[in-house]
């Protein structure tokens, strides 16, 4: 177990080699069902780690990161929800639009009643679903906001914002929409409050990274993304594999069993061996049973094979989560922010 | 107890010449787009006249069906049609959602009126956002194509939104906002002949435009202010529009398919998806739960198969057989865990069958794949 960590820059301690030391700001995106919230919510653990303290935010009105952390419903205020291994404290904010909208004009003009009085005649309500662009400019901004906030001392508010982004396919128009509304506002407030935005999440303290799964189309998303990003200069951070499956059979074997040659009557004999010959199935019938499965397997290794190669065109750090055999749990979560430690990712 | 699901009988709904629309529902990465597509085949070979309508379909998979480009109009799928003999045919089409905004506006709007709003700065990025206007546009686009009569059976793949449903507030969040004083406040100069643009509203919304204006500055309240005067005389065959597809979506030729995965949160989506529709009184046909793993030898228990292994492991024998076990282990596992899922569903929902299809070791990429997909669907 290495020493806390302290931050870049900070005083004192022992300063852990990560790959994303410097960065702040880190931005989670994932295709649907490749367990974006749960990497998140993993991550934001493991950078607290040791005593840092960070803030997870989320932007869709999910309510996602309760549920991974096995909350009732998060309202719209940072408040401490999880303690990292070794003592940092994970913080969580499900950003509300309109709420967003409401703080702004409070800190930005000092008019919160009269926010009260735009809500009632509509104009929140087309700010925030009407007018797509500004939705995203609020949220982006207020975690823009939490990135740069420092206490009266000059110290930053927290070490490091972990954000469970949109979808891969919206994250570079989510992330871009700044720049969209400051081209659509030249000058003014919005285009000013948009630039702000955008210097921040195009800065090297903020990085990008998506989640995928060993499959074609999660994989497909994750590059498409990647070179996407690229154009439009945002920061790509790394790519977290989730869910990889140990690898039980020796290479041998699988190579064997996905050209349709597996030996099922050597499993008949281990089976023997093992005691589970009964009477209810015969050991060769279990066995063929058994290889047929390990076939399957085979073809499915073969695939992720294929996949992780396809990933390697990426160019990006990459980071092997575990599939968890009771699901993402809470208990799963810190296994998964150990997994990201070890690796480096944080 | 456990309780089991009614089953989802998939070629009842296909075939009964009254369903005229299935849409798929779900959240995002669960197979919906494919689901779309193998019914629409299966429907197409069963003798029906199909279209398909996606919205944002993996590549392959559109190569699957012949979309080799985004043009907004249905095109013919060949070898989908059960060999000619049955009468049917597939079409699919992918939503081009500017191109549909458009037409939109070109077809209520005089051409000068719909150039103005053509191309001001503020509809171009309204109609080219992904958040928001693919869901109204994939119902308008659902709407064009039920109107037109051309085809028996459209099959709707909803959009990966934030949240898959958002398409069914449409037709109130703009009659909450058409019906609103905003409307009123930002179309004022126009109706009073371009003069100083707030003059004739009472002293509150005086208030409330001066901080508009100090808000969002000058030259933008400009740009919405002829956006929205521009687009007011578009608005009311807008919402129309958007009142009658809600009102087709619940009429019973149409059938919801809520599409899941067997994992915690797909499924919490699916009962959250469930029980919205039964608040709007949309006709729910089912669930269908895709990639739900089995194991091929179920009567030797995940207990006993690791125990198995662990003694081999123990004695030093018979390696391979023990990686094997562990394997099996694994999968009786994962089989259970998916099976508590659906169990919890149908505990809260019991009268909703489901249809279940088993996960494939690889992604479907021809027509031969969603064929498959389909019988799979139906058995």
């Amino acid at each position: 177990m290495s020493q806390p960590t302290s931050r870049r820059g900070g005083g004192g301690g022992e300063t852990r080699d990560t790959d994303w030391d410097g960065v702040r700001l880190h931005v989670v995106s994932g295709k649907g069902g490749t367990g974006k919230t749960t990497v998140a919510a993993a991550l934001a653990l493991a950078l607290a780690a040791g005593g840092r303290k960070v803030l997870l935010v989320e932007v869709e009105g999910r309510q996602g990161i309760a549920q991974a952390f096995d909350l009732p419903p998060l309202p719209y205020e940072e408040r401490k929800i999880a303690v990292a291994p070794g003592g940092g404290d994970v913080y969580a904010l499900a950003i509300d639009p309109e709420e967003a909208m409401l703080e702004y004009l409070e800190m930005f003009y000092g008019i919160r009643r009269v926010g009260k009085a735009l809500t009632r005649i509509g104009v929140v309500d087309f700010a925030t679903t009407i007018a797509p662009g500004l939705r995203d400019v609020l949220v982006t901004g207020k975690t823009s906001e939490a990135v740069r906030r420092r206490d009266k001392l000059g110290r930053r508010a927290y070490d490091a914002v972990v954000m469970d982004a949109p979808p891969t396919g919206r994250i570079s128009r989510f992330l871009n929409v700044t720049q969209e509304v400051a081209g659509l506002a030249r000058v003014g407030p919005i285009k000013h409050h948009a630039d702000l935005v955008r210097g921040v999440l195009a800065s090297p303290e903020t990085a990008v990274h998506f989640v995928t799964l060993l499959e074609e189309m999660p994989v497909q998303e994750t590059l498409d993304g990647v070179a996407e990003l690229r154009e439009t200069g945002l920061p790509v951070g790394g790519v977290f594999v989730n869910m990889v499956r140990p690898a039980l059979l020796p290479e041998r074997a699988l190579k064997a069993a996905a050209k349709g040659r597996f030996d099922s009557a050597e499993i008949a004999l281990g089976l023997k061996a093992a005691g589970l010959a009964d009477a209810t199935a015969g050991a060769s019938a279990v066995a063929e049973a058994l290889a047929a499965e390990v076939a399957e397997h085979a073809l499915r290794a073969e695939l992720e094979k294929r996949e992780r190669a396809e990933l390697e065109e990426a160019g990006t750090p990459r980071y092997d989560l575990p599939l968890l055999p009771d699901g993402a749990d809470l208990a799963g979560l810190y296994e998964l922010a150990d997994a990201l430690r070890a690796q480096g990712a944080a | 107890m456990t309780r089991t699901a009614p089953a989802l009988d998939i070629d009842a709904i296909l075939d009964d010449p009254d369903t005229r629309i299935i849409v798929c529902c779900g959240s995002g990465g669960v197979g919906k787009t494919t689901t779309a597509a193998a019914l629409g085949l299966r429907a197409a070979e069963r003798g029906r006249s199909v279209v398909v309508l996606t919205v944002d379909p993996a590549r392959r998979l559109a190569q699957a069906m012949g979309l080799t480009e985004l043009d907004n109009t249905p095109r013919r799928v060949d070898g989908a049609d059960g060999g000619g003999e049955t009468g049917g045919e597939l079409h699919a089409m992918m939503l081009d959602m500017k191109r549909t905004f458009d037409e939109i506006i070109e077809a209520h709007a005089d051409p000068e009126r719909a150039q103005q709003i053509l191309t001001n700065p503020f509809y171009q990025s309204l109609s080219s956002s992904f958040s928001g206007t693919q869901e109204y546009m994939a119902m308008e686009k659902l709407g064009q194509l039920r109107r037109s009569n051309e085809w028996d059976l459209i099959v709707v793949d909803t959009p990966p939104s934030r949240s898959a449903l958002d398409f069914l507030d449409a037709p109130e969040r703009l009659g909450r906002f058409l019906d609103g004083r905003l409307i009123r406040i930002l179309t004022a100069p126009a109706k009073a002949g371009g003069r100083s643009a707030f003059k004739l509203l009472n002293a509150g919304f005086g208030v409330v435009a001066g901080i508009l204006t100090k808000v969002i500055g000058a030259q933008v309240l400009r740009d919405i202010q002829l956006f929205v005067t521009a687009l007011d005389a578009v608005f009311g065959g807008f919402r129309q529009r958007a009142e009658q597809t809600y009102r087709l979506l619940q009429a019973p030729g149409t059938a919801f398919l809520v599409v899941a995965a067997p994992e915690r949160d797909a499924m919490r989506e699916a009962s959250y998806f469930v029980e919205r529709l039964a608040e709007e009184r949309m006709p729910l046909a089912g669930l269908v739960v895709n990639r739900v793993h089995r194991s091929l030898a179920p009567s030797l228990s995940a207990a006993r198969s690791s125990a198995a292994a662990e003694d081999l492991e123990a004695r030093g024998e018979h390696e391979l057989t023990a990686a094997v076990l562990r394997l099996h282990a694994g999968r009786m596992q994962l089989a259970a865990r998916e099976q508590r899922q659906r169990e919890h569903f149908t505990s809260a929902h019991p009268t909703v069958p489901i249809a279940q299809v088993p996960a494939m070791p690889e992604d479907v990429h021809d027509l031969a794949g969603l064929r498959q997909i389909g019988q799979l669907l139906a058995s």
